[in-house]
């Protein structure tokens, strides 16, 4: 059975990607008692799966392992993963949630030395890479996964593979007993940090998302690019394999639409400016990038990016919203047809790729929030007193880049750390 | 330079022009002038209309051909991202135009609209037969008798389904109160051209 020990001064904060973490930290050493609550079997959230990070470039790993570093040092987090907030009742000051914890069949005893992977022969999809390839049924979830615990997919349970790995575990991790738990804790305020997830592409009908298998999404692209990805950081398409050096990103898919998501999801223009230094740095001279765009919204700073871009002469850009994009199917070419605004000529372009720069849900939208909450209208958590002590951080409360997220979070564990001073003060 | 922008005309198409105060927020995206089944034969997309109105391009976009294209598929309006009625916004341009005698001449969309509004006003109904022959006729007697000719079996094989009377050239059907029903076509473009202030 797991104990979470939590009082009214506790901090409750939801989801564990780069906000949640950061909130859970602030908070915690501001010396509060956060329990920090993950859905996924570890931390790190969308920015894990990054291959890189705009505008300087740095890889995502490294942000995150000062986050975990501080995290480790720190008792006063409890983190509880592939944990789900099913309930929260009560006010401002005390609430008391309800978490189901799902079974990872794997305990404390676990090294990660792999053993358990090698041994099993079933594969499932590898959800950290998008469903692009296939990973064993007993896996790490990435390679800085925290915890560092292998995780058993419910799927072999009962099956001849779940002995295999239990036989092959040296340390006696693996538990095939474990059932889904309940646990009820106390928390003085509640952070909400569930992130967003990509835009369901394959609603864009005309861009053939899901029938067409050289059209992807951007955060696939990410993982395309990264050597840790399904193609080990080769820009390969999916049709055949072939290298991909003529690529077209699509702006707005999505976002900005009064049939999609109705809001501007911020950080799409400055991904897909991003990920043609992928295409720079995989193909030199020979790669080609060409953005299709409504307007270019590289806000603020990040101007000065954009303009290295433009002067990038393997980059082009076309002012145009692609109106349909259909494959050839003897050569895998993806051709995009619409009219170019500068001029209005039409045009029907072949491009060996296709990435729509899809937009951000938030993950709240759809998600059972637990609680009666007031959010926008494309289900951002919104400021409002209303929410009492019920706080958004990072892409719960506006399409954010991590940067901006990071400083909602922080801003979030103030507003959470004043009500548990109020708290304390109460109590004495 | 005053002269060449006529910026009043944004908003003279907004007071005018059916659905005409959706055209400023059109955030030329282009999606309505590629998905447009129509779109190679127009010499203006519905995006580039907009930006003429908003550059106060009065003749150019009043004297075109352009929105008397549109066959009201609709793709365009399911299409906008800023849900503008585009279909609608070009019936209205097309329609304010013909009202001025703008329009351009011979274009045969508002031929035949001209024609089928004519048709129908007389009686009430559509006279189908007289519509066709209308068309037919527009370029002339000798066109007409080779269009006639062209559509011979189409014709005869409505009449065996029963789907074309010929006995409709001597009158026709129409509706039981034809001068109610002129009253209220009379009245109705009274308070049009009341609202709209025309003469």
């Amino acid at each position: 059975m797991t104990d979470v020990i939590a009082t009214n001064q506790t901090i409750l904060v939801v989801g564990g990607g780069i906000s949640g973490m950061t909130a859970a930290l602030e908070a915690a050493e501001c010396g509060k008692n956060v329990v920090l609550v993950e859905k996924n079997p570890a931390l790190g959230g969308r920015v894990s799966q990054l291959y890189r990070y705009f505008p300087k470039l740095c890889h995502p790993t490294c942000g995150l392992e000062i986050n975990l570093r501080r995290l480790k040092q720190n008792p006063r987090i409890r983190v509880l993963t592939m944990a789900e907030v099913t309930a929260i009742t009560g006010g401002e000051g005390d609430y008391t949630a309800t978490v189901k914890l799902a079974p990872r069949y794997v305990n404390e005893n676990c090294t990660a030395c792999g053993e358990c992977a090698k041994a099993v022969d079933a594969e499932v999809p590898d959800a950290f890479n998008y469903n692009l390839g296939k990973t064993k049924a007993a896996y790490l979830p990435h390679k800085m996964a925290y915890p560092q615990r292998y995780v058993l997919d419910p799927s072999i349970i009962g099956t001849a593979d779940a002995d295999k790995a239990k036989a092959a575990c040296k340390y006696g991790a693996i538990d095939l007993d474990m059932k889904e738990e309940t646990v009820q804790f106390k928390a003085g305020a509640v952070i909400w940090a569930t992130g967003w997830k990509p835009y369901d592409a394959a609603k864009i009908q005309p861009y053939g998302y899901g029938r067409y298998s050289n059209v992807i999404t951007s955060v696939e692209f990410e993982r395309l690019a990264d050597i840790h990805g399904p193609t080990k950081g080769k820009i390969l398409r999916p049709s055949d394999g072939k290298e991909a050096k003529n690529i077209a990103f699509i702006q707005c898919a999505g976002s900005r639409d009064e049939n999609h998501l109705r809001h501007c999801s911020r950080i799409c223009c400055m991904a897909s400016l991003k990920q043609t230094n992928y295409v720079r740095e995989a193909y030199g001279d020979a790669g080609k990038s060409t953005i299709y765009y409504i307007d270019i919204r590289a806000i603020d700073r990040f101007e000065d990016f954009y303009q290295k871009v433009l002067k990038d002469p393997t980059v082009s850009f076309i002012k145009s919203k692609v109106a349909k994009a259909v494959q050839d199917e003897k050569t895998g070419d993806v051709i995009l047809h619409g009219v170019n605004t500068e001029g209005y000529h039409r045009y029907a372009t072949p491009h060996d790729l296709v990435v729509l720069a899809v937009g951000m849900e938030p993950s709240v939208k759809g998600a059972n929030i637990p609680a009666e909450i007031v959010s926008d209208s494309s289900g951002f958590i919104e400021a409002d007193p209303s929410n009492h002590a019920f706080f958004g951080a990072g892409c719960a409360s506006n399409p954010l880049d991590v940067n901006r997220a990071v400083q909602s979070a922080t801003a979030s564990a103030l507003r959470a750390i004043q009500v548990v001073n109020r708290v304390a003060r109460v109590e004495g | 330079m005053s002269e060449k922008y006529h910026n009043n005309f944004l908003k003279e198409v907004e007071e005018m022009v059916e659905e005409g105060e959706w055209v400023k927020m059109c955030m030329q995206c282009g999606v309505c002038a590629g998905s447009c089944p129509l779109g190679p034969h127009w010499a203006h997309p519905p995006q580039e209309i907009f930006m003429m109105i908003r550059a106060g391009k009065r003749e150019e976009v009043l004297r075109s051909d352009s929105m008397w294209m549109c066959t009201s598929c609709y793709n365009c309006v399911v299409r906008c991202p800023r849900k503008l009625p585009i279909t609608h916004i070009m019936h209205g341009l097309a329609n304010y135009a013909h009202r001025l005698g703008l329009s351009p001449k011979n274009q045969p969309t508002q031929q035949f609209a001209t024609l089928f509004w004519n048709n129908l006003a007389q009686t009430g109904r559509v006279n189908e037969l007289k519509l066709s022959l209308g068309i037919y006729f527009k370029d002339g007697f000798a066109q007409g008798v080779k269009n006639a000719m062209a559509m011979q079996s189409v014709g005869l094989g409505m009449v065996k389904a029963k789907r074309l009377n010929p006995m409709e050239l001597f009158g026709g059907h129409g509706v039981k109160d034809k001068a109610g029903f002129h009253a209220m076509l009379k009245k109705a473009r009274e308070i049009e051209d009341r609202r709209k202030n025309f003469a």
